[in-house]
């Protein structure tokens, strides 16, 4: 307690020398905040357009038709909407959470365990962080072809469930946030290594955890050219690919762009709604890492 | 590398273990779909892959009259990425049975055999389509590739209410198109007569093709490639001169400052396929009523030739153990005459029979004050020629994109840019092992 304080007015007393400083990066930081919002904003204001303000009211003022535009989309054949909005969720939730496990109980294992190949294998993931997965998205598909599973669930589901980096960030979050001494402690009380996993280890990874869910569920949500290129049922379909067929829809019917934006804004929501609900897990996770 | 197999391994290993745990989705092994005996019980069970609208409802008017053959729409995104998805999943074994194909993408198709010859089961329905089109689905050649399903003939689409304001008659010739434009300029310093995309090589080879280009030809065993040639760099530079005097802006179609313009009354003409009032409706619905149509200016007046922009074909896969079916279904979906009904009132096509394509009776809805559009639209495809599309045009597409942006930027000719287009493709068509006859 005593140490966190100290520590506490070390950094007040950096920071009050620092102030006349501070001004630069927070306006490096407000220049980046508004660079990432701003299209967010934008496809917030278009998709209250209609379809006749679109190309012809000033760019930033609101239109009338954002009441319509949901009516059109959720109509758009019969709903499909909710369904790939549906199936979105499938591939994030239960790709995320699968990932998550995948990743704490890999992560957990390479940093307190020592095998034969340990290093190995770490070494291998860190090189998979280099290969992107736009790359491999077309050999997972012939791959994925070859055993029947091009175009299931699956083939969405099963190449994000591997995430190296999220392995290697499980890792590192393990290595720090879970003492030896801990393990060592409940090993001596007679804990086997299930039970130091998943009473001892788990628990403290928590914060590293839900890091590592909302990156998967984030990457899973927005991908495109993975569920493009494995699926070729729309009802299958995510909502990226199934906007994008809004948006591709051939040259001699108009473009449903109001829907577009409409259901491109529509589908960001659930995804601020999880940050803002995911938040305070993630100041656990920078705080406990500061007391470290 | 070693992480790239280590992940295709895990996926091998991972993907095998929850299989047999069993998905809910039964997974097609091929063995089973090629087998007569499983396609001889129950009906034929047949995947199309397509974009047109509606196409599920045209679809399940078959369905209903055809208990033993069954087609399943999958609504797919158009466009050149819908080509690229196709020939993956056809190299990968699972490709759909039917698949629309736009004209320009079918001979990429045919290179790389992902579609089947339908000269026996199409033989009887030849005459429906006019030479120009049936020329896109055989490529030149014996066999026959696809069955044309619609077809994107130009014509001249301007503001008759704009071309009455600044006293301008409709162009006959793109000589008076050109005097047009500086009419306009001179008028007006905010208006133009129209605009150059560097973004479309479509609409600039329906433009080429109109003047006589030929880009590609098939003799035996080897291609032709002719990008560069007299009539292309003709039309190359006369739109290089007019973007260079500032006749004509050089903006792009399709962005949001086109549309803008086309909703401002900034833009007068856009030549334009048949398809173009469907865009015009949602991209400048202020203008509705304002747009008349007239055939395409000519090279040489008297004349009456115009390209195409566009249109598809529904095609086979070479893959698909019912062929017989699916050439079937395609042939009814094309041909007969309700199907060909629903597809223009439900998919909002521009048929590609003739017979169909004068049928037309009512205007769009934009047009209604041009009571006569498919008449003129008739008009404008009987005097369609098209050309043999190659096996790379993703390629030269891409490089016209490249060149023009930049004979835009540096102000060079455009006819640099074509001989850039003619090299890119050789080039390519080199590398991928065809022969080319020079």
């Amino acid at each position: 307690m005593a140490a966190t304080t100290v520590a506490a007015s070390h950094r007040r007393a950096r920071v009050a020398t620092r102030r006349p400083l501070g001004l630069v990066p927070t306006a490096v930081l407000l220049v980046g905040a508004i660079y990432c919002l701003f299209p967010v904003f934008w496809v917030m204001i278009a998709a209250t357009k209609s379809p006749g303000e679109l190309f012809s009211t000033a760019t930033l003022a609101f239109g009338t038709g954002f009441a319509d535009n949901v009516a059109q989309l959720f109509a758009y054949r019969d709903g499909v909407f909710w369904l790939w909005a549906l199936n979105t969720l499938i591939y994030a939730g239960g790709g995320a959470l699968l990932s998550t496990a995948v990743s704490a109980i890999s992560g957990y294992a390479l940093a307190k365990y020592r095998f034969p190949g340990r290093n190995v294998i770490f070494n291998v993931l860190i090189g998979g962080i280099l290969v992107p997965s736009v790359v491999l998205a077309i050999p997972q598909y012939l791959l994925f072809a070859k055993i029947g599973l091009a175009d299931t669930y699956w083939a969405v589901l099963l190449p994000q469930i591997l995430h190296p980096y999220s392995i290697y960030l499980a890792r590192i979050y393990a290595a720090a946030a879970i003492p030896d001494s801990l393990l060592e402690a409940g090993r001596i009380d007679g804990a086997g290594d299930w039970t130091l996993m998943s009473r001892v280890a788990m628990p403290l990874m928590v914060p590293g955890m839900v890091t590592i869910f909302l990156f998967q569920f984030v990457a899973i949500w927005n991908n495109f050219l993975l569920p493009f290129i494995m699926l070729g049922d729309d009802n299958k379909f995510p909502l990226t690919v199934g906007l994008f067929t809004l948006l591709q829809a051939g040259s001699n019917q108009p473009s449903l762009y109001n829907l577009i934006l409409t259901g491109a804004f529509l589908s960001i929501v659930p995804l601020i709604a999880l940050f803002l609900t995911m938040q305070r897990y993630w100041r656990t996770d920078l705080s406990s890492g500061a007391v470290k | 590398m070693r992480a790239n197999r280590l992940g295709a391994a895990l996926a091998v290993a991972l993907t095998a273990t929850l299989a047999s745990c069993g998905s809910s989705e039964p997974a097609q092994s091929p063995e089973a779909a090629q087998s007569p005996t499983a396609a001889a019980q129950g009906p034929v069970k047949l995947t199309f892959w397509t974009w047109a609208p509606n196409m599920d409802k045209i679809v399940d008017v078959w369905n209903k009259a055809h208990p033993d053959i069954q087609v399943t729409v999958s609504k797919q995104a158009g466009g050149d990425d819908a080509a690229a998805k196709y020939l993956t999943a056809s190299k990968a074994g699972n490709p759909p049975d039917l698949v629309q194909a736009e004209y320009q993408h079918l001979p990429s198709f045919v290179a790389a055999d992902a579609v089947a010859d339908l000269k026996a089961e199409t033989a009887s329905i030849k005459g429906e389509f006019s030479e120009g089109l049936w020329g896109l689905v055989t490529l030149g050649t014996e066999g026959v590739y696809g069955i044309p399903q619609d077809s994107g003939p130009m014509m001249l689409y301007y503001r008759k209410d704009l071309f009455d304001k600044y006293g301008i008659a409709v162009p006959k010739t793109w000589q008076e198109y050109a005097d047009a434009a500086r009419t306009v300029r001179k008028k007006d310093s905010k208006v133009y007569l129209g605009t150059f995309s560097s973004k479309d090589p479509g609409a600039f080879a329906g433009l080429a093709q109109q003047a006589g280009a030929q880009w590609w030809s098939i003799s035996g065993e080897s291609w032709k490639v002719n990008i560069a040639d007299e009539p292309t760099k003709k039309v190359a530079d006369y739109w290089g001169g007019l973007v260079k005097e500032g006749a004509i802006d050089d903006m792009p179609f399709f962005t949001p400052e086109w549309n803008k313009a086309l909703n401002d009354g900034k833009l007068l003409s856009w030549p334009s396929a048949v398809w173009a009032p469907g865009v015009l409706a949602t991209n400048a619905p202020k203008a509705k009523d304002k747009w008349a149509i007239a055939p395409m200016p000519q090279w040489n007046a008297g004349e009456n030739f115009t390209g195409f922009w566009g249109g598809s074909s529904v095609a086979v896969s070479s893959k698909t153990p019912n062929k017989a079916a699916a050439a079937q279904f395609a042939t009814w979906l094309n041909t007969d005459p309700a199907a060909v009904d629903l597809l223009v009132k439900e998919a909002a096509i521009y048929p590609a029979t003739t017979k169909a394509q004068s049928a037309l009776g009512e205007a769009p809805e934009y047009f209604s004050n041009q009571p006569d559009f498919w008449q003129q639209a008739s008009a404008a495809s009987a005097g369609a020629r098209g050309f043999t599309f190659g096996p790379n045009v993703g390629v030269t597409y891409n490089t016209f994109k490249d060149a023009f942006d930049k004979a835009l930027q540096n102000k060079t000719p455009f006819s640099d840019a074509i001989q850039s287009m003619q090299d890119a493709t050789v080039a390519d068509m080199r590398k991928s092992g065809f022969t080319i006859a020079s």
